[in-house]
């Protein structure tokens, strides 16, 4: 008989700098949770206060209804111009941010720039902006949600560029067409489906991303939202809530069903 | 009419594929470059028309120095030259006729290039061009819908259409079966001979370059190692081009 064979995963060192570690995890996050500032008092509160205010909603005042249908208008509205505007500027912007098609590196460079601003600021923040500069409204919205969409789409359509078949721009260029003859005729129809779905993909992200733009002023059925909160109307706010998640499912449904025939 | 002097050519890599290669086309005889592959065959037709940049040479057609143009200059010689392709580089999610058009943008704006609006004769031009081609009644289909055979024919059809000088032909039958490749490389060369125009034509098959071919283009590892008429094709001339231990196996 031979004295069983020790094996450890760890050695006695490793072990103790990863207790360490795990210790030292521990301490930054109870610091961060002391920095809270939890009242708990106020946790301890919550179940109550949770069935308060679902009582007050229920049941939703169904006959405000019809006030909410130019608000929803207005909200699909924004979604579909700010996504079409967001398109049409995200094409230049796609073409030089892609390594087979950009001009030059100071285009490649500025389009990258373009991109990082547009996705690294949230869309209620763009609309912060916009109605400061176009005043509260619908408009303000609509370009807060091109502004935000901008850099998704360039950046899924650059990418989509990025993988084309070489061989067919060749043969276009091989006929003596121009650079921009070369997108229109070479580049673009191959990436027409990936285009299309992207579109659609943003639009069905807008579409949610619409229904909170009112909280800051600009425009939709989040202003409805906004209003019935500060006027403690909660049956108002149930109905909302109701509709807002039709017109989300809806345009998931729509969505899906584009994106399945757009190949 | 083509004059092509001491063109050289070498790779990013470092991969030396034309070594000073020097010739001249004249008349309307189709010349056929053989060479095995890597001989440098394809960057020699795209330093032609500078979808490849040479690095040293020069090419003149019909006089005209190519290796010097810049952006208009370039894409009018691109005009006088109709390339067809080893993978026929359709646009494959356009139409037979949209392809066929696109031989004509050297001479439409922007504009009507996007809207698909090309001038009455250019149409007119397209269709008669596909009819002889043998696809007469395929230009609403699209290209992805069409055989390897019909998708070289609209690519012969795209370059015949510019009204090209010389056709510059690129390994048109690789893609192709043996009776297909036949019949699109007599094609070529039919359509070349009734336009009164030369065909350069790369292609690795010794036998179909014997058959359509008077002149012969030798190319080894970029550099031309025979010139001359296809009766001067010999199996000495064979392992020069092809290197002795091979000639079984690729040149039958």
């Amino acid at each position: 008989m031979t004295a069983p064979r020790a094996w450890r995963r760890f050695t006695p060192g490793q072990t103790a700098a990863r207790t360490l570690a795990r210790l030292g995890l521990a301490a930054v996050v109870a610091w961060m949770l002391a920095r809270l500032g939890v009242r708990w008092e106020w946790v301890a509160d919550a179940p109550t206060q949770i069935g308060d205010l679902l009582g007050r909603m229920f049941p939703p005042e169904w006959a405000f209804a019809p006030a909410l249908v130019d608000p929803l208008i207005q909200t699909v509205n924004i979604a579909t111009l700010g996504t079409a505007l967001a398109v049409f500027l995200s094409l230049p912007v796609a073409f030089c941010a892609a390594l087979n098609t950009t001009p030059n590196r100071g285009a490649y460079a500025l389009a990258r720039f373009v991109m990082v601003v547009s996705r690294s600021v949230d869309t209620l923040i763009w609309a912060l902006i916009f109605v400061i500069v176009v005043g509260p409204g619908s408009l303000a919205g609509m370009l807060a949600v091109a502004m935000r969409s901008v850099g998704f789409v360039s950046k899924l359509f650059a990418e989509g560029i990025e993988e084309i078949d070489r061989g067919q721009v060749e043969a276009v260029a091989a006929t003596g067409a121009t650079r921009g003859q070369l997108l229109v005729y070479g580049v673009l129809p191959q990436v027409r489906p990936v285009l299309a779905g992207v579109c659609i993909y943003r639009w069905d992200i807008n579409i949610r991303e619409s229904t909170v733009l009112g909280l800051v002023g600009a425009g939709g059925i989040g202003f409805a939202l906004n209003e019935a909160i500060l006027g403690l109307e909660w049956s108002r706010v149930g109905l909302i809530l109701v509709v807002i998640l039709g017109v989300v499912i809806v345009s998931e449904a729509a969505s899906a069903y584009l994106r399945g025939r757009a190949t | 009419m083509l004059e092509v002097t001491a063109l050289d050519k070498t790779y990013p890599g470092g991969d030396h594929a034309l070594r000073a290669v020097s010739f001249t086309v004249e008349g309307n005889d189709p010349v056929f470059v053989i060479g095995p592959s890597g001989a440098g065959k394809s960057t020699l037709l795209r330093c032609i028309n500078r979808l490849v940049e040479p690095d040293r040479g020069s090419v003149r057609l019909d006089g005209e120095e190519i290796t010097a143009l810049e952006g208009a200059a370039l894409r009018a010689a691109r005009r006088k030259m109709g390339m067809i392709f080893q993978e026929f580089n359709l646009v494959e999610r356009l139409t037979v006729m949209e392809n066929v058009l696109s031989g004509r943008l050297g001479y439409v704006t922007l504009w009507r290039a996007w809207r698909r609006r090309f001038p009455p004769e250019d149409v007119e031009a397209a269709f008669a061009t596909l009819a002889r081609v043998g696809l007469e009644g395929f230009e609403g289909k699209r290209a992805d819908e069409l055989s390897g055979g019909q998708r070289q024919r609209v690519g012969i059809a795209r370059a015949l259409v510019q009204r090209p000088k010389i056709l510059l032909v690129d390994e048109p039958t690789s893609s192709l079966d043996p009776r297909t490749s036949e019949s699109v490389l007599r094609l070529i060369v039919d359509l070349a001979a009734e336009d009164r125009i030369p065909a350069l034509v790369n292609i690795h098959d010794v036998p179909l370059a014997r058959a359509f071919a008077r002149r012969i283009l030798g190319l080894r590892e970029g550099a031309i190692v025979y010139d001359g008429p296809v009766e001067g094709l010999t199996d000495e001339a064979l392992a020069r081009i092809y290197g002795g231990a091979v000639l079984g196996e690729d040149a039958r």
